[in-house]
């Protein structure tokens, strides 16, 4: 039934060019009534790299999960190309974080990147040798064809990403969700993934990467948010990247909103 | 193809169950209490009767108890995958209440209350309790999964004891033998039990493979999988369904305290055999398989022991096995695999110390000079920190290689294939040392330890890496070392600058 969601998707709205790939409205989401975003309100331009910058517990993942509606919205609305994810999932690809999953899982990398493929398969479908050759693809375009059939704990950390990178390559999506594919990967890597992101861009697609290295913000986004519970600045990178706008997004957290949050938490647990 | 062999399978088994049914339901065997354990020892005739099959009854068993254990491995192998066994042992024990319930009211309503389907209802519905109350518990209050388990799993337990005590005192039915739930017991199963065992392990079977992408993904990546909209609470609670029809059907053969080993112990075991879901489902099938079919010959051969607990020895031996013998996981092939590692670690760094030896004085320019010059094994040994004894076995299986010839006991010279193994492990060792000192900051007087660890584990494609890296220094083919080689000059006092470079 949910299998029809993928193959049946409106021509015309692909076709245009100047969709928004991603809005969000004054989104709230609340870890046991904790606030962690609060009111974040954004659009992404197509066809652009966008860096989500913001301290540690700032609400990066949160904000992306909360898109993909990993965890319930306490408020707010998201619409990919206009509509809501439910209707669009299968022009979003995701990277999670590496550290989400057990790797010692007993598949190779080549199982992991067709796992990308099994809402197109269909239900009760088996994988078969097609979809496998496209598996294959997606991990030479990411280098690292010659391990497909590694024990992906046996793969480097560098490794592990590309192939969570490879598994939302091979669904071709329009619109990418990284959770900090940069994090602790070794140089090769991190260029392979820079090639790709730029690849992406030529082919018109957006990807939205959580990022921690500002150093190497201006050189790989194009747009930026930055992110400390609610958006501080969103906006092309050499408008919004400011000395004065980081200061603001790290320079301590919005410390009188968390402790009125917090002393609410805390009342109600006491109830 | 394997899908439609066992829909094919099942329709064939499906009439079957109704026709046997009828037929044996009515000699259900008197029973002995389970607290006889008194072992008569099996006459010839007795394992006859099982080993060649002789008897329907022991038959229909044993094939029922054997798609038990495939249908138990099966589900047992996403279980453990999606960490939920634990809540498997939960559920088996919150199913006693429910099975004293049914009873009292079965016979109250003048049923036959040892029905096996009306008891396997009755456990169903408290087992769904049980889990409903830990998902309450968890879900209400701030106790974490492991408290909820542990006290649902007692008060049920407590719960279904007590309610097998009142009724013991009843006068309607004659309920001995419900305790055969508890620690398993195929002797009280007849031929029909033994059919709804296999068809609804078969069905469960059946739904797993239908689902096994759905459920690899849900055990591998639950955040993905949500993200790709797949429903992922349904496909948790049809995998938990699962669990629950296996250790329901489980608790005549096996008992509800020793089920869960069922449901673990075979993926827990076919995990040492191999990287591949797949074939770790495989190996758990037929480890489950082994253990059910040996587990019940076992108790219809003494058949005072519980069979659960047969069914679980069997399961521990092979999983016992699997843990020692396992290749690729398995612990021999492990120890096996680092007791290489020092192999070659010890070779490296004998070659390297004759490499270096010889380097210092000078006598690698010549092939014919390197290759016969001999070294003190007094030097080598005052080279690194390993002790007389160690040094000389090194040696031997040096010599033993070829890598290294010895004059006396005390003097070794490199073949022609040790120098050239020698020349490529201290190349590989400078480049890892170069590199470093160029790109980790590692003090240079530090490096050479560094270096130890890390390169005897380098892969080819690192190496070439760092060969494209670091451009090569020596026009000789090897680096030189980029730290002083302490290297005692006992014979020789000369002193040589051009190796005792230091940076």
């Amino acid at each position: 039934m949910n299998t029809s969601e993928s193959s049946t998707s409106d021509p015309q709205s692909e076709s245009s060019p100047v969709e928004t790939p991603l809005s969000v409205y004054d989104l709230t989401v609340a870890y046991q009534r904790k606030p962690v975003i609060w009111d974040v309100s954004f659009e992404i331009p197509p066809g652009k790299l966008v860096g989500i910058i913001g301290p540690n517990g700032a609400g990066k993942s949160t904000l992306i999960k909360a898109i993909m509606g990993l965890i319930p919205k306490a408020s707010g609305r998201v619409q990919i190309f206009g509509k809501p994810y439910q209707k669009n999932r299968h022009r979003v690809g995701y990277v999670p974080q590496r550290e989400s999953v057990d790797w010692d899982f007993p598949v190779d990398a080549l199982d992991v990147v067709t796992m990308g493929l099994y809402k197109e398969i269909g239900w009760c479908l088996p994988v078969r040798k097609k979809h496998r050759d496209r598996a294959m693809e997606a991990l030479e375009r990411v280098g690292i064809a010659d391990y497909a059939h590694r024990q992906i704990s046996q793969l480097s950390g560098g490794q592990q990403q590309r192939t969570f990178l490879a598994r939302a390559l091979v669904q071709n999506a329009d619109l990418y969700l990284m959770d900090e594919p940069f994090a602790a990967v070794d140089a090769a890597t991190e260029k392979a993934i820079v090639q790709i992101l730029q690849e992406m861009k030529q082919a018109g697609k957006t990807a939205l990467v959580i990022h921690h290295d500002l150093q190497t913000v201006p050189e790989y986004f194009d747009y930026v948010i930055l992110l400390n519970m609610r958006v501080i600045d969103h906006g092309l990178t050499e408008d919004v990247f400011t000395p004065e706008n980081l200061q603001k997004t790290y320079g301590g957290r919005l410390t009188l909103l968390e402790e009125a949050t917090e002393t609410m938490r805390r009342r109600e647990q006491s109830l | 193809m394997r899908a439609f062999a066992l829909v094919f399978l099942f329709a064939s088994l499906w009439p079957n169950c109704f026709v046997l049914g009828a037929i044996d339901r009515s000699e259900i065997q008197t029973q002995q209490s389970i607290t006889d354990r008194s072992i008569s020892i099996p006459e010839w005739k007795d394992w006859k009767r099982v080993f060649f099959l002789e008897d329907y009854n022991t038959r229909i068993v044993i094939l029922g108890t054997t798609l038990l254990g495939m249908s138990a491995g099966m589900i047992g192998s996403f279980a453990l995958l999606r960490k939920r066994a634990l809540m498997g042992d939960a559920l088996s024990h919150a199913t006693l209440p429910g099975i004293a319930i049914a009873f009292i009211i079965a016979t109250s309503f003048g049923l036959n209350g040892k029905s096996l389907p009306i008891l396997l209802a009755g456990a169903a519905v408290s087992g769904l309790l049980g889990i409903a109350a830990i998902l309450l518990i968890r879900n209400l209050t701030r106790l974490k999964e492991d408290a909820a388990l542990g006290i649902v799993l007692s008060v049920f337990f407590g719960a279904g004891i007590a309610l097998l005590g009142i009724v013991q005192q009843m006068r309607t039915g004659h309920a001995a033998g419900l305790e055969s739930f508890i620690y398993g017991k195929t002797a009280s199963m007849v031929a029909s039990d033994a059919w709804l065992i296999g068809s609804a392990g078969l069905t469960c079977m059946l739904i797993s493979i239908l689902l096994y992408k759905e459920l690899t993904l849900l055990c591998f990546d639950e955040g993905f999988a949500i993200s790709r909209g797949f429903p992922v609470v349904l496909l948790d609670m049809t995998l938990m369904g699962l669990v629950v029809v296996v250790t329901i059907i489980g608790l005549q053969a096996v008992g509800l305290i020793l089920m869960i080993s069922l449901l673990v112990i075979p993926p827990a075991a076919a995990r040492f055999w191999t990287e591949k879901i797949v074939n770790m489902t495989v190996v758990a099938i037929i480890l489950g398989a082994l253990s059910g079919m040996i587990g019940s010959a076992m108790s219809a051969i003494f058949p005072n022991l519980p069979s659960g607990a047969m069914i679980v020895l069997v399961a521990t031996a092979m999983f016992l096995f699997s843990m020692v013998f396992g290749i690729p996981r398995g612990i021999l092939i492990r120890k096996l695999r680092r007791h290489q590692l020092n192999l070659k670690v010890n070779r490296q760094h004998l070659l390297r110390g004759l490499y270096e030896f010889l380097e210092a004085r000078g006598l690698l320019n010549e092939k014919q000079t390197a290759e016969s010059t001999f070294v003190p094994i007094s030097t080598l040994l005052q080279m690194r920190s390993w002790s007389p004894a160690k040094l000389k076995k090194i040696v031997k299986r040096a010599q033993r290689e070829h890598l290294v010839v010895a004059l006396q006991e005390d003097q070794i010279r490199l073949t022609k294939a040790g120098l050239l193994e020698a020349t490529r492990i201290v190349h590989e060792h400078r480049l890892w040392e170069l590199y470093l000192i160029t790109y980790a900051d590692v003090a240079a007087s530090k490096v050479d330890q560094d270096a130890d660890a890390i390169e005897h584990v380098l892969e080819p494609e690192v190496i070439a890496e760092l060969e494209t890296l670091l451009v090569r220094q020596s026009t000789q083919g090897v680096l030189q070392s980029p730290h002083a080689i302490e290297i005692q000059q006992e014979n020789a006092n000369r002193s040589q600058p051009g190796s005792r470079r230091s940076t």
